[in-house]
Parts: structure tokens; sequence; C-alpha cells
């Protein structure tokens, strides 16, 4: 889309991914693959009730069972220190990650891991299992939020007293957290407001539904020494948490990342690798232990359901003067929603001068949320995206034009940090407005629906080895398990810096003990700042060439460039040597001073935002209720599209999922706290014909940080779905839908004025 | 999931035998897209599995009296392929076909979905409505009930031990006649009937309707026959007022329940939707059919 694109050789292009093969054939080798001689299998005793008490775990008739190697419970682990680390709203607290890989004296949800044997074979283990006798004192349990708060309700942690607030309450309640952000004075503001929309909203939980259920093999020899395989958004990740909840020097582990079959933000955290290498570490045999779906959705993080209230007022004229918002987020079982990125990117997209949002952690007797997808946006932009909605039809103002008058732009200041930098938020608007899509008319029962939404977008640790290989080629090794495509992005970078063709370049994602620490694969960082290694490292390549075709003329290296491929004597001494390529230079190494590996190591700042507009058509079936998709359009600003495929499959994968969030998507427990729908025939994800062709619209507006203007792209396209099908049902039925999933029966019960 | 013995056996008479002969639970393996999962999730158990696809009649789908006769090891993608079928009772094999995935059709039996006895069994509301039977053998020899007889509530069947179910009997069609079967799912595909109706009519050549035939499932403990709806369709062409008693007829019928599938308030709306709307396919089609 920008006109002043310089023209590359690689990157915007649409290679083969370099995975691919072994991924469409099958070859490729995803967690459960992984199987050694000698291995034990794993099983986890799981909790049957929402809340209880352990008075007593009896093992000793499954240790006595033949064929049984271990039996562990929480008892083998160490207790870790009850204290917060980490920055801001990605903190954390690994006496809690520690308890929720393994109960200690309570369970805190159906499901919770309360013990786990290794036995020689899965039948054993499974009559391993019937043999632990727990003794359970099952006590009250709350399932949701708002009903955490309620003076009376059942506490899940005891002595746990409100974090964040000026004056901390002398009582524990189920309230971890509080927070606020505040800029200039909302009463005020609303004052001026000719318009005001004032509503409730409510989200449910919902699962990342990644195809790959959790798996690892972990191995450990005479020595000490445990290598674990398993998929997972980090295995630098996996191996901080095997060592501080195992209690084990990082030296003493090495995590083999397997290929990962989807995450969303579900794999950033591990489940049953601590217990696989406990159990690998008293037996000194490999154990494996695999999920089931049923377990998946019973222990695994979803992300959380919410209870918001949203307050916004604007001048006749569309300028938004105020707006206000509580957010109360279900953390689950230990403390940990994302409600502070709720709190940030609820209004993030719109210049307001007067933003007052505060918001609750609420634990909750289920699985502990785990991050999915711009964790927080698309919850808070269901609520705020749609009072917009409201606001514009109140104001007379197509809803696009409401979002135009109050985008953010460049320097725009922000209620929560620093000014904007570049954003392009104005150009995802005004290319939908361009769209054939925009101007179908529309029959009976259809509506249109639009939203927007915001996220961070993430930058951090990441390093990158470069390698030039004698015959011309290069490896490149990154540390950022591949969830999307990446390694196809970095070897076009690669490529581009290193002037040969992109099949030239071979990518792997190393193990932790092949390159230094890299953050994990999450907060569609990978793009921008692993990219940013691997062109760096790629630089640090061509300088070594440079250096070597120098010797070789006995030149200076400042009087060689590199420009496709090739080192040039430059300056006074251009046209006085022949060319050298790349795979002369690395022919000749020995002589020029051996191995030619291009390094980087960097912390990557300022990423830039992202930030996307979204229009769906929408049929609604006025007797039954069910909604149809019929047609979807995500505009978004990519920076650069290095792989444009990878950009759009991110675009319409986000949109897919947040069109099953706002259709049918929930979690459905009994009055035992029990799920009932622990599989995906009742866990409604949207199935391929639920769903149109997604169109997309990439605007290019390069990150200025990034050499190639990489701005993260995985996160912001399931932030507005939900708002914009909300908006769109509106638009054909004249109601307003203020809670998820918006299910066939709720739309009946909306059109017959029931609800 | 364990079963201690499986057997498949080629002919009906030694299945009998080996039902009869089983000892502790045994268990009639159709197309297994039920028993197999249930087994595997700890549900059902069984010591001895006789699997009945080898038995070569029972794969057959033969004309019959006017009719058909439907063995019970055919599978759903196998009746869709007959054309025959297809004509005279679209109703029926739209049910059975819309039951699963392409590759559960593939496996998937009527026989399976009517002994399963799941309420919201897609493959039952348009047999009974058509009237069909089927042959029931076991260590007494065999007899023949309607299908209405087999299941009697959720996961239960009246076969006695050592019977299962061998064919199905579609009655032969008078002309201008047809049916249909609808369901109400949240998705578009692999889900499980909020509700479902069939409806079967028979219309005389001006296009007034003689004989009517409804029956609703998953809104009750069986599939639930609404002979008021069908009696408010008899003698109109259909009209905007026996469509209207035909809705109120299905929802007045309906005992459902409230289930993580749906509530008691919307299925019985829905029951009248599906009325309506089966009813208008069954009539057209029957309109066109000599
Ligand atoms: C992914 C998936 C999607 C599904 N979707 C649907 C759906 O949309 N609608 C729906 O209604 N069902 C659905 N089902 C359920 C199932 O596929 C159907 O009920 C199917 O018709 C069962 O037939 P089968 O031949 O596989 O039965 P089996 O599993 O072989 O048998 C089912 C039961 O019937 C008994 N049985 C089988 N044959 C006989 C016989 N001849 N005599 C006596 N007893 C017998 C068995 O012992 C067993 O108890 C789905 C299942 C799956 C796995």
């Amino acid at each position: 889309m920008t006109a002043e694109r310089k023209e590359f050789r690689w990157i915007g292009k649409r290679p083969v991914r370099p995975d691919g093969v072994d991924k469409v054939t099958g070859r490729a080798q995803f967690s459960a693959d992984f199987n050694m001689p000698g291995q034990l299998i794993g099983k986890v005793l799981r909790s049957p009730h929402a809340h209880a008490r352990i008075k007593s775990i009896d093992t000793s008739k499954a240790k006595a069972l033949a064929g049984v190697k271990a039996v562990i419970t929480g008892a083998d682990f160490p207790s870790l220190p009850d204290e917060w680390v980490g920055a801001g709203r990605v903190e954390g607290n690994f006496k809690y990650f520690s308890e929720n890989i393994i109960a200690r004296d309570k369970v805190l949800y159906e499901g919770h891991t309360v013990a786990a044997v290794a036995a020689v074979s899965a039948a054993i283990a499974e009559e391993a299992l019937s043999l632990i006798k727990v003794d359970y004192e099952v006590l009250p349990h709350v399932i949701d939020p708002v009903e955490a708060m309620a003076p009376d309700a059942p506490l899940l942690h005891e002595k746990m007293i409100t974090r964040g607030m000026k004056t901390p309450p002398t009582k524990p309640s189920n309230v971890a957290k509080w927070a606020e952000f505040l800029m200039g004075d909302p009463v005020e503001g609303f004052k001026k407001a000719d318009v005001i929309v004032e509503r409730s909203y409510t989200t449910k939980a919902v699962h990342q539904g990644y195809i790959e259920p959790h798996a690892v093999a972990a191995s450990t020899s005479a020595d000490g020494q445990t290598v674990v395989w398993c998929s997972s958004q980090g295995q630098y990740q996996v191996r901080t948490w095997v060592s501080k909840i195992v209690g084990l020097p990082l030296s003493s582990i090495r995590v083999i990342p397997a290929e990962i079959g989807g995450g969303f933000g579900g794999k950033l955290i591990p489940y049953l690798e601590p217990l696989a290498v406990r159990m690998s570490r008293l037996t000194n045999r490999p154990v494996k232990i695999t999920m089931s779906r049923e377990d998946v959705f019973r222990a695994t993080g979803p992300t959380s359901g919410a209870a918001m209230k949203i307050k916004v007022g604007a001048t006749k004229d569309g300028k938004i003067v105020a707006a206000e918002g509580e957010f109360i987020f279900q953390a689950g079982a230990y403390p940990g929603s994302p409600f502070m990125n709720g709190l940030m990117c609820s209004f993030a997209p719109y210049a307001i001068p007067n933003v007052r949002t505060w918001g609750y952690d609420v634990v909750t007797n289920r699985p502990k949320a785990a991050a999915y997808r711009a964790p927080g946006s698309p919850i808070a932009a269901y609520a705020v995206e749609s009072a917009l909605d409201e606001l514009a039809k109140k104001l007379n103002i197509h809803p696009v034009d409401l979002r135009l008058k109050n985008a953010i732009v460049e320097g725009t200041p922000s209620y929560f940090g620093p000014k904007f930098g570049s954003v392009g938020f104005v150009e995802t608007l005004e290319a939908l407005k361009k769209h054939p899509n925009y101007n179908i008319p529309l029959g009976p029962n259809q509506g249109r629906g639009f939203a927007s939404g915001f996220w961070f977008n993430g930058g951090g640790e990441s390093c990158a080895t470069v390698n030039i290989n004698d015959d011309g080629t290069a490896s490149v090794i990154e540390g950022n398990p591949d969830i999307g495509g990446s390694r196809a992005s970095m070897a076009i970078m690669a490529a581009e810096v290193l002037g040969i063709d992109y099949d030239k370049v071979r990518p792997i994602v190393g193990d932790t003990a092949s390159l230094g620490f890299n953050h994990v694969t999450g907060g569609s960082r990978v793009t921008f700042a692993t990219g940013m290694a691997v062109v760096r490292a790629a630089e640090d390549a061509v300088r070594e060439m440079k250096e070597r075709a120098a010797m070789l003329w006995d030149i200076s290296p400042d009087a060689v460039t590199w420009e496709d491929g090739f080192a040039r004597p430059a300056g006074d001494n251009a046209g006085k040597h022949e060319p050298l390529s790349l795979k002369q230079i690395a022919g000749q190494a020995a002589k020029t001073g051996g191995p030619i590996c291009g390094h980087a190591s960097l912390n990557a700042q300022a990423p830039g935002p992202g930030l996307g507009s979204h229009m769906v058509d929408v049929e609604v079936d006025p007797e039954t209720g069910h909604v149809k998709i019929l047609r979807y359009t995500a505009s978004q600003d990519v920076g650069r599209a290095i792989h444009p495929s990878y950009v759009e499959g991110q675009m319409q994968g986000g949109v897919a999922q947040g069109i099953g969030w706002a259709l049918n998507e929930e979690y459905i427990y009994d009055k035992n706290g029990r799920l009932e729908n622990p599989g995906f025939l009742d866990y409604r994800m949207p199935v391929c014909s639920d769903l149109p062709f997604i169109d997309t619209i990439m605007i290019e507006k390069p990150v200025p940080s990034h050499p190639f203007g990489v701005r993260g792209v995985g996160e912001v396209p399931i932030v507005p779905p939900m708002a914009a099908v909300a908006n769109a049902i509106h638009s054909a039925i004249g109601k307003r839908l203020t809670s998820l999933p918006m299910s066939p029966p709720k739309v009946r019960a909306a059109i017959d004025g029931d609800a | 999931m364990k079963a201690q013995q499986y057997e498949a056996p080629d002919s009906i008479d030694k299945a009998v035998a080996l039902l009869a002969a089983a000892k502790g639970q045994a268990r009639v393996l159709a197309g297994g897209t039920d028993l197999l999962i249930q087994m595997r999730v700890g549900r059902l158990s069984a010591d001895t599995i006789v699997d009945i696809k080898c038995i070569a009649e029972l794969r057959k789908i033969s004309r019959e009296d006017g009719g058909f006769k439907i063995g019970a090891a055919v599978s759903g993608a196998e009746a869709d392929e007959h054309a025959e079928l297809v004509a005279h009772w679209p109703g029926v094999v739209e049910g059975w076909e819309l039951i699963g995935s392409t590759q559960i059709q593939g496996r998937a039996t009527l026989a399976g979905n009517l002994c399963n006895a799941s309420p919201a069994a897609d493959g039952v509301p348009a047999l009974i409505a058509a009237g069909a039977q089927v042959t029931i053998v076991g260590p007494n020899g065999s007899r023949k009930v309607p299908v209405e007889a087999i299941p009697t509530g959720p996961g239960r069947n009246s076969l006695a031990k050592g019977e299962f179910v061998t064919y199905f009997h579609l009655p032969k069609r008078p002309p201008h006649s047809s049916d249909a079967y609808l369901r109400l799912i949240p998705r578009t595909e692999m889900d499980i009937a909020v509700v479902g109706c069939a409806v079967n009519l028979t219309l005389d050549a001006g296009g007034t309707c003689t004989a009517a035939s409804v029956a609703l499932g998953a809104v009750a403990p069986t599939v639930v026959k609404v002979p008021d709806g069908a009696k408010a369709l008899i003698g109109t062409k259909l009209d905007a007022a026996a469509l209207d008693k035909l809705a109120a007829a299905a929802s007045a019928a309906c005992k459902p329940i409230d289930d993580k599938r749906g509530t008691v308030v919307y299925r019985t709306k829905i029951a009248g939707v599906l009325a309506r709307r089966a009813a208008l396919i069954a009539y057209e089609r029957a309109r066109k059919r000599a």
C-alpha cells in the first residue's frame, strides 16, 4: 500500500515456508511424537471437586502396584515464597504457579492436579491413579466473578488481601488486585457531553482451542542432566519454570522445542513439564505425559470472563469528551487475569481528554486464566466498541466517522503511559470506507457492524546466529518456536540482508543450549524483536565477509561494499578487483580466519502498536436467533508484511477465533462447579462452514525502530470481532446484545424482548 | 477402553449365537461412532463385541413390497448414493445424512443411531414419521416392531439380551407424498440437535393434504409424535392458519429440559419454527412427486 516502498528482493514475497513440507506430510514432530527406549508413561490424578481441602493423600497402594515407578504429590515439590516478580501488567508469583501445577493443601478447581504417577504402561499408570486415595473436605465454591466479590463468598485463598489499593483492606477477599488509570477529570468532562451512553456488559471465559493438546517427554541421565522435549511458546520459559518449580539450576535443564500445534498464549506456561521432570529425576528414566482434550479444557487456561460497565460522552459534533470503564475480570483459581491490559487497551484507540478506568482481578473456582491473543483487550473492546456504536447511532454519525473523529495519531498522549509513536489507525478506517464490501446493499434481517481494536505489541530480548556455509548457503538459528510462519519471515529477512536466494537460507529454532536467552513467542514480538536480531546477525555476517574480502584484496574493510550477495571494492578501489560472491568468500574462510558466523543479541525497544478496524455483515434468522456471518473485512496497520500470506493468516485466524467467542463459545458448569462441555462437540468453536472468506486489508506504515519497519500483527485481529458482530446484530434486528456469547437462544430472547 | 473379545461373524445366525453365548456384557458394533467413543471415556464397557459389518445381507438396500428394506449395517454415505431411496424418502435420508461429518458418514448406521437411544438422534424422527418398522432377531427368533418401540429413554432401548436389529422397513409410498427433516444446531455442522423435526405428508392430486405425520426429536426423553399438528394439516394446502396450528401443536407437545444444549423456553419455541419449515419443504417435495 505504501507508495514510497523501496524495492525489496524477498520482503513482501510469498515463498513456501521452510517447515511446510514436514507439516503437510505428517513428518513434523509435535510434543506427543517423542518416544524413547525405556520410557515410562505418566498420568495425572485430577480433582473431581471445584473447591476442597485435601485432608490426606494415601499413595501406598499405588506405589505397591507392580510396574509403577514413581508416585508424586505436592509434597515432592519445594514451597516457594509468596512474592511477585516482573513488572506491572506481566508480573507473576511462583508460589501460585507452582500450586497451580500441583495442589498443596487445597484444590481450587475441578481438574486441579493432585498427584501423578509414572509406570511402565499407560494401563498400569491408569490403575495406579485409581489406587490413590485422597480424603477431601468439600468446600463451597464460586464460579462467577461478581458473585466471588460478594462479602459472604467462599474464599479461595483464605489470607489474600487485595493488592494495589491506596489503603489496603483489612479483611481477606477474592479480589487479588485493584488498579486504576486516570487522565484529566471525567466528572467535569461528562458535564460537557451532549450525549452519554452508559451500559453494562458481560463476557464468558473462552479457551484458546489449540489443536495440539499439551504433552511432554523428559529424560534425566545418571549425572542429573535433564532434557525436556515439548511444544511451548518459549523453551527458555519452560526451563525457568522447571528450574523454579522443581528446584534445579538452569544449567542442568535443556529444553528442546517441538513443533507447536497452536498456542495463542495458552502455551506460554507449562503444566506437565515440572511433573515429568520430577518423575524422570526420581526414576532416571524418560517420562512421557500427554493430556486428553478433556484435560485441556478442565485444567489449562482459558482467558477471563468479565463484567464491565462503560460510560462514554460526546458533544453533538461527535467529539468524545469523557470516558469511564469498570472492569471485573475473572482470574480463575490464582491471581493474574489480564485486567490491567483491559484497563489500558479499552479506550486506547481514541484521543479522549478525560478518561478513568479501574478494575478488579478476581479469583474463582475455575482453571487459572492464561494468556489468549492480546490478553484482556478483546474483552474490554467488546464493551467499549459496543458503547461507541450506540453513541454513533444516537449522534446520527456513521460509526466509522465517529472513530475517525476521535482516532489517535502519532503524538497523541495515552492515559497509561507515553505518547503514541507511529500508528496507522486512521488509515485502517479510511481503507474500510474504500473497500467494495462497504457499499454492498443489505437484505432483510441483515446488518453491518464496525469495531476497532488496539494492542501494545511487544519487543524484548532475542538473539540469533547466522552461520555462513562454504557452499554459499546460510543457516539461521533463532530461539522462538514458530507458531505462525516465523521461520519463513526470518529466512526472508536474512536473505534480504545477505543478498542470496530465500531457499539458500535454512532457519531452525534452537534449543536452550544453542543460543542465549530468548523471550517467549508471544505479544506479537517475534517478527519484530527476533526479526531484528536475525537482521543484525545477518548484518554481522556481512560485516565479517566484507573484512574477509578486504583481507583477500589487501584493502581497508571500509573500502568494501556489500550488494546483492557480493563484496565489491568501493571508493578509490572501485573496479580494481573482481567482486567476490558470498559463496567465494565462504569457500576461502579457512584461509581468512575460520568459520564465518554473525551473531546479535538485543533487547528490542519501541515496537509500534497494532490497530485494526473490522466490518462485518450478518444475517439473523428472526425465528431461531441463528446469526450467519455473511462477509467479513479486516483492515490493519501491519507495519511491513514480510510474508504477506502469514500476515493475512494471522488476521483471518484472529477473526475466526473472535467469531467463535462472539457467537457460541462458553464454559458450562453444573451446580457442583464441574465443567459440562470439556470437548469440541459442546464447546462450540466455529467450523469451516460457519465462516465466510475473511477479506483482509494490509496497511503498511513502517515502524521506525525496526530495520524493515515490522509491526507485530498476531494479536490485534482478535480484538474487534465480538463488538463488530454485536454491532452488526444491532443493525439487523435493532436489539443490543450485551452479553457473550450471542448464541441463538439469547438472540431469539432479545428479539422476543425477553432479555 | 477394554474389551475381552472381538467377533466379526458373516451371518445373522452366527451373530445371534455369539450374542447368546457371550459371558458378561456383549455389544453389537456397527459403525462404532457411538460405541467406541463411549467405551473410551468409560461410559460403556463390553466383554464381547460383535461386529455386524461382515454380514453381507445387512449391508444392502433392497426393494420390498413397493417400499424399502435397509440392512442394519448400511452407512449414511451408502444411503445417500441410493438414488431411489433418496427419491422416495428424502427426509429419512437427510436426517441420517446430517449425522457427523464426511468421515462419520462413512460409518454411521441408522441402527446404531436408533439403538444408542439419544433423544437428539437425527436419524430417528423421520423414521417414526415415515411409519418405519424394524426386524429384531434374537435367541427366540425374529419379530417386527415399529421404530418407536426401540428407544425407551436416554441411552436405553427395549432390546432383550441377545437381540439386535437386522433391517429397517419403509412402507410403499402413495403418489404425491414426501417427507423432510430439519434440525437446529448453533453451528452449521458437527453439532448435536437442540431440536429436530420430521414431517411426512401425502397430498391428493389437487395438493390438499390427506395424510400427515409429525415427529420431534430432542424435546423429550424419546421422540415425540405430534398428532394434533398432523391433524391441523390434513384437509388443507398448508395455508398460514394450518401452519400456525401445526407450530402451536408442536410447541405444546414438547417436554424438554434445560441442559448445556438448550433451554426449555428456546426448545419449545424452536419446535414450532422447525415444524412449520419442515412441513413446507415436505409439501413442496410431495407436490413435485407424481
Ligand atoms: C463426530 C461425531 C459427530 C456426530 N454427529 C451426530 C449427529 O449430528 N447426529 C446424531 O444423531 N448423531 C451424531 N453422532 C453419533 C453417531 O455417529 C450416530 O448415532 C450414529 O448413527 C451411530 O451409528 P454407528 O453405526 O456408528 O453405531 P455404533 O457406535 O456402532 O452403535 C451405537 C449403539 O447401538 C448399538 N447397536 C449398533 N447397531 C445395532 C444393531 N443393529 N442392533 C442393536 N444394537 C445396535 C451398539 O451396541 C451401541 O450401543 C456423532 C458422532 C460423532 C463421533
